[in-house]
């Protein structure tokens, strides 16, 4: 694997090495002495600029459990905001010598042009672009979901025959965009429930279903709930008359989470707006996976740091994987 | 050059007894020995070896797999790697004589692994190392405790173990 830049061109095989190798990182993660001397050597970039805590904290631990060494870039307080091109500052980053580049950017489409613009040779993980993808988050909630289901027999599995209902603002959700390809990839069924205002256009074009009613698609018996955060900072428009109504209409309360299903998660990839989009004790409720989301998030990113890095670089050998 | 068949059935089954004899010997019976083999093929001699000792002996000896691929110095000169299962008996390898197990030894490189990712589980009082083929040509100072046959080689031969459970077949070869 060169990069990873989005989930609708992985292919299945692909996806699954993925989540395997995820398995036998988290299997080390419960050791005496976590860190691998795996990437000793290696520098990793995290190139971000756009916020983010969770995601690269997550990265960074990942680096660091695999020994590589890290570099943390935020565009705030660096030279981007004195006016720096994309390619300036890639090219800084080759120059110091960066193996991967962990990118993050307000632009659909930034990871795929560092990536493909010839201005560095360092592999590129896509951790959100824009409304674009989010590979990573979409790998970690299928690893999530097939280890709730699986648990210790998860290795090589894929998700045949589960339903999966993603649930909010489909239209800003990178991480919408990313589980849909990659969920149904691996055979699962996705159903989007949205007030028809968060709903993209071309929606028809995507192997999914859509309902309006959250009740509707509850009563159905998901095996995974997937709650969206509503992104207001890209909220420039009225999507939905109130707060209130929203978290009423397509809110995960702890009504709706008794009504499901016995085997049945809630996934949220955070951070989470508690009592908008999910009550509290949806939040805290047993079948919610938030923190596991959290843990599995580190061992899946070690396995794609680990494709990416540890072997023999693929453009030398010209194959793929 | 033609491959020929080093070891037979046969062979490979009186070996691996001889092997289990020597480890009870060496460590005075079965108390706290714990067998890891390396996978994929030192994982099913392992478990053959277990169970041997457990029909000499009359007492069962945990056995587990412990995978190397994450601590292995030399990853960048190979297409990646996937890690296998590690899996550690329930009672751990604090305080335990561990014994490593592995079909080759050649260049000692996984073994040097080995005995890192075991630094990470845990502290063994003893750690052992039974081989079923040494073929020479180490690059580290590591020699096999156990070994069930010394098979000379040049450097650029294969040998090539073949297990029934994991290539339906059983024998050693050696060629080109």
């Amino acid at each position: 694997m060169r990069h990873l830049l989005d989930t609708r061109t992985l292919d299945r095989a692909t996806a699954l090495r993925i989540l395997d190798v995820a398995e036998d990182m988290a299997d080390t993660q419960s050791r005496e002495v976590k860190k691998l001397p795996t990437l000793r050597g290696k520098t990793v970039v995290n190139l971000f600029f756009e916020d983010s805590t969770r995601t690269r904290i997550s990265f960074e631990a990942a680096a660091k459990r695999l020994s590589a060494d890290v570099i943390n870039f935020a565009a705030k307080g660096s030279s981007v905001s004195k006016g720096e091109s994309l390619k300036d500052t890639a090219q800084t980053l080759e120059a110091i010598g960066a193996d991967a580049v962990v990118v993050r950017h307000p632009g659909s489409g930034a990871p795929q042009t560092l990536a493909t613009s010839g201005w560095i040779s360092a592999g590129v993980v896509n951790a959100g672009d824009g409304t674009h993808e989010h590979p990573t988050q979409a790998l970690l909630d299928a690893f999530t979901i097939r280890k709730r289901r699986f648990g210790a027999d998860s290795r090589g599995r894929d998700l045949s025959g589960l339903r999966v209902t993603i649930v909010g603002d489909v239209l800003h959700s990178r991480v919408a965009r990313s589980n849909v390809w990659l969920l149904t990839t691996l055979g699962a069924e996705v159903t989007l429930v949205s007030p028809p205002t968060l709903v993209p256009q071309n929606v028809s074009l995507w192997p999914v279903r859509v309902v309006y009613d959250l009740d509707e698609a509850l009563a159905e018996g998901p095996d995974a709930v997937m709650m969206l955060r509503i992104q207001l900072e890209r909220m420039n428009a009225a999507y939905f008359p109130t707060e209130r109504e929203y978290s009423r209409r397509w809110g995960l309360d702890a009504r709706r989470v008794a009504a499901l299903p016995g085997g049945s998660i809630v996934l949220h990839p955070g951070p989470m707006n508690r009592g908008l989009e999910i009550s509290s004790e949806a939040a805290d409720s047993p079948r919610s996976t938030v923190l596991e989301q959290v843990s599995n998030g580190v061992s899946v990113r070690m396995a794609v740091l680990y494709l990416l890095l540890a072997g023999e670089r693929d453009d030398e050998r010209g194959g793929d994987l | 050059m033609s491959v020929r068949t080093v070891l037979h059935q046969a062979d490979i089954s009186r070996a691996l007894t001889r092997i289990a004899h020597e480890i009870l010997e060496s460590n005075r019976g079965a108390d706290g020995l714990v067998l890891l083999g390396i996978p994929t093929r030192g994982v099913t001699l392992g478990h053959r070896l277990a169970a041997l000792i457990s029909e000499i002996a009359q007492v069962s000896v945990p056995v587990g797999s412990l995978d190397v691929t994450l601590f292995r110095d030399d990853l960048a000169k190979h297409p990646t790697r996937s890690p296998q299962p590690t899996e550690i008996p329930p009672g751990g390898i604090d305080g335990k004589t561990v014994v490593l197990v592995d079909d080759v030894l050649f260049s000692g490189r996984s073994i040097r692994a080995a005995l890192d990712a075991l630094q990470s589980i845990g502290r063994p009082a003893v750690v052992r190392l039974a081989i079923l083929i040494d073929r020479g040509h180490r690059e580290l100072p590591i020699r096999p405790d156990f070994v069930g046959k010394n098979i000379p080689s040049a450097r650029t031969e294969r040998v090539n173990v073949r297990l029934f459970e994991n290539d339906g077949a059983e024998e050693v070869t050696i060629g080109e």
